[in-house]
């Protein structure tokens, strides 16, 4: 009798609501289009520039989300931490590169040794975070998901304080090895260092796609996404793809902060809280466990993000952050699985 | 803070102490040994004793530990007794503090309002008695809870933690931009707002000395939050805080409201943060958007965790111990460690790691906190998934301390160990119950 009654109550329910949320993201992509039309026809120059310091912020943002929606895919776990990691990152090619490889100029050699920096920072890093699940969070694993949340937490502070005492806590400036300048694309100027991001993530992501779809690894990882125990069961050493899951993260949060001091040249003890959410904010967006949805969202947030500062309509610089945790905000709030996730269902 | 009465009165038939007087009798005793000792005793202490109380407790650290302590007392609502994790929780200590500073300062010149002020009559802007204040801060921010929670508090754990995460973002930065809406300046941008009246009782004005007195209205002000704690704890709203914490689909099945539920803690909590916010841009005469940042909801939640969520004595011993060690005793410290051996080290920096530290180890082992509730040591060590799994895991590298089920091991380790011909072993309590 009950059973008949939900049935026809809540599909009811269910229609309704996603109805309000269609029409409720077209509104928001229409508002979207205008702006951005607007903008276009005022100034096209300031609008393609925007555009470009966007997408290169973006595909800072895709690395370090991808590291983020790893984790969430296979534990669950949203790894504050992460950001953190990226800032050491940072610090770490600074000081590989300036510090002990003495390269500040751009020539032949700095495009080598600053490919070398790359594959440094990432173990570096990728070893950091295969050591935090070690210490950390797998005697948490099967904990209330309180506890390893909080334990992000703290670690994220832990790994700020070796920044802090590392970098000091003032903002540092690196010289950068990447070719300045630019070059014109009709009435348009291309910056040299959009290209070097581009060819630097580029083959980063075709890499970690290759590793997650082809190899043995990467078939462990997926199945332990699916199904922690049926994989055991399988025979898949699950903690060690954890770790590996992780170790691969690490690289990429590597790879995102090399690039970032590469290009902005400039870093700082808390750089990685501020951007590490922003990045967590482009994989809640593309759908948080969605490794093209990682990628997508950093892009889409990279450009928000680089319109909103850039463009003569936009906010300006001193509310990028608020309009990036607005939109946090109203996607969890209409569509908390993101644009390319599925629905998760409760398991009752 | 709160002591029980000894055992002696207790058992005494004549001075026996009714349970519900217990608390506040241990309160207000701990409250007046503290006052007299600020009030009367240290001050005549002899100049060893008197330096040593300065650079060691100063009452000014004591007051701001009572700030910390409202407010983690409110964090504790939210997280420990609904189980909702907020990580913004510095939005309504902000919003409270803001608050504090439109109402009680001759920042909006423009209007010339007094009403019981600690202003003289003669200065512009709003000057508003600080009790009202508080009263209307504490309405602000309930309000501003249930804005916040009303979209939100449908999300669970992990997404819950980063909506409000969220906010505790955006509202800062509004605070800080805020010198300029709409050619409006609402908030007077990173300068803050500066000075706030003192507190008033009546035509007595409590001036930047009278430290005691302003401890004596934060102990008023701590013990409010702890009543309202216990007694909503206590009550209906309390109970179904916790079956939310613990279960929420189950707790929705048995009638248990759970948006009211929910928004109902985060009004609570709210208002705590709001009386925090007054109290701490009394305490110290200004508001500035830069103390608002996330460190402060990490730092909050910190206390509540190391003290025990759940418990309000708990939370209240891990918010003393936590804001003093941040606000005197790690720089002093600091201090005499420097002197004693010629090193140069700046203690202060080392805060991230202490406030990490705490958070990871006392996940990693104590998570029910110093001085636990019942019910939340029994379910932070509950594993969480099911005997079935369970089993499985138990197959590689497992972590002992988690695993234990006293019952389920003695009634395995009762029945005789049978093993068949083959060695499969077919008898085994643990393999038959699945």
């Amino acid at each position: 009798m009950a059973a008949t009654a939900t049935s026809v109550a809540v599909p009811a329910a269910i229609d309704r609501k996603a109805v309000i949320q269609r029409y409720a993201t077209y509104v928001i992509l229409l508002g979207l289009v205008v702006w951005l039309s607007a903008n276009l026809i005022n100034s096209p120059s300031q609008f393609f520039s925007a555009g470009m310091v966007g997408l290169n912020l973006g595909m800072l943002y895709a690395l370090i989300a991808l590291g983020y929606t790893l984790v969430y895919g296979i534990i669950e776990l949203i790894n504050f931490a992460h950001g953190d990691l990226f800032m050491l990152g940072a610090l770490f090619s600074g000081f590989l590169l300036t510090t002990v490889m003495g390269q500040e100029h751009s020539d032949f050699l700095g495009i080598v040794l600053l490919l070398v920096t790359i594959v440094g920072t990432m173990l570096f890093c990728g070893g950091i975070n295969v050591t935090l699940e070690f210490v950390a969070y797998r005697r948490l694993r099967r904990a209330p998901k309180l506890a390893p949340l909080i334990t992000a937490v703290g670690m994220s502070f832990v790994l700020q304080f070796i920044g802090l005492k590392w970098n000091g806590s003032t903002p540092k400036q690196w010289p950068s090895v990447l070719p300045e300048g630019s070059f014109g694309i009709g009435e348009f100027q291309v910056d040299y260092s959009l290209l070097a991001v581009i060819g630097v993530t580029v083959p980063v992501l075709l890499l970690l796609r290759w590793v997650i779809t082809s190899t043995r690894q990467g078939k462990a990882m997926r199945a332990v996404a699916q199904d922690q125990d049926a994989a055991r069961l399988m025979g898949v050493n699950v903690n060690r793809t954890i770790s590996f899951t992780f170790l691969i993260g690490g690289a990429l949060a590597g790879t995102a902060g090399v690039m970032y001091q590469q290009v902005v040249g400039t870093t700082a003890y808390n750089l990685g809280y501020q951007l590490g959410l922003i990045a967590f904010v482009s994989a809640v967006l593309g759908g948080i466990g969605n490794i093209s949805g990682a990628v997508l969202g950093g892009i889409l947030i990279g450009l928000i993000q680089g319109f909103n500062d850039g463009l003569p309509y936009g906010f300006g610089q001193k509310w990028s952050q608020s309009v990036v945790f607005a939109i946090l905000i109203l996607l969890m709030v209409f569509k908390p699985e993101g644009l390319l996730g599925r629905p998760t269902t409760e398991k009752v | 803070m709160a002591v029980d009465v000894p055992a002696k009165a207790r058992r005494m038939p004549g001075l026996a102490i009714p349970h519900r007087m217990r608390w506040p009798l241990g309160y207000s005793a701990a409250a007046v040994l503290v006052f007299l000792a600020y009030y009367y005793m240290i001050p005549n202490l002899g100049p060893g004793g008197q330096t040593f109380f300065r650079e060691w407790l100063p009452l000014t650290s004591v007051n701001e530990a009572l700030v910390w302590v409202i407010c983690a007392l409110g964090l504790n609502i939210v997280v420990g007794y609904a189980g909702l994790l907020d990580l913004g929780f510095v939005a309504f200590w902000a919003l409270g503090g803001y608050t504090a500073g439109w109402l009680m300062s001759g920042f909006f010149y423009q209007v010339d309002i007094h009403l019981f002020g600690g202003a003289l009559g003669t200065a512009p802007g709003i000057h508003i008695s600080f009790w009202l204040v508080l009263l209307i801060g504490a309405g602000f921010c309930a309000v501003w809870g249930v804005i916040i929670g009303a979209p939100t508090l449908r999300l669970k754990s992990d997404y819950l933690a980063l909506v409000t995460l969220g906010f505790g973002e955006i509202i800062p930065q509004v605070f800080t931009n805020g010198d300029n809406v709409f050619g409006f300046n609402l908030t007077n941008g990173t300068k803050g707002i500066t000075p706030v009246d003192p507190i008033a009782i009546g035509s007595f004005k409590l001036g930047p000395f009278d430290l005691v007195y302003k401890y004596v209205i934060f102990v008023l002000i701590v013990v409010v939050v702890v009543f309202i704690s216990l007694r909503l704890r206590e009550g209906r709203l309390g109970r179904a805080w916790l079956a939310i914490r613990e279960d929420e689909l189950a707790a929705s099945m048995m009638g248990v409201p759970l948006m009211r539920t929910k928004l109902s803690a985060y009004a609570v909590g709210a208002v705590a943060g709001g009386l925090a916010g007054v109290a701490f841009a009394t305490h110290v005469g200004g508001v500035l958007p830069d103390r608002f940042n996330f460190s402060i909801s990490i730092t909050l939640l910190a206390m509540v965790v190391l003290g025990g969520m759940g418990n309000v004595w708990g939370v209240m011993l891990g918010a003393l111990v936590l804001a003093w060690v941040n606000s005197t005793g790690l720089p002093q410290f600091g201090t005499s460690f420097n002197e004693q051996f010629g090193t140069d080290i700046n203690f202060p920096s080392y805060n991230y790691l202490l406030f990490g530290g705490i958070l990871v180890l006392m996940m990693l082992f104590r998570r029910e906190g110093i001085l636990p509730e019942s019910r939340t040591r029994l379910v932070l060590h509950e594993p969480s998934r099911t005997d079935m799994e369970s089993l499985g895991a138990d197959m590689e590298a497992p972590a002992p301390e988690l695993d234990e089920e006293p019952l389920l091991k003695t009634t395995a380790a009762d029945e005789p160990v049978i093993t068949d011909e083959t060695g499969t072993g077919t008898g085994m309590g643990m393999g038959e119950k699945v």
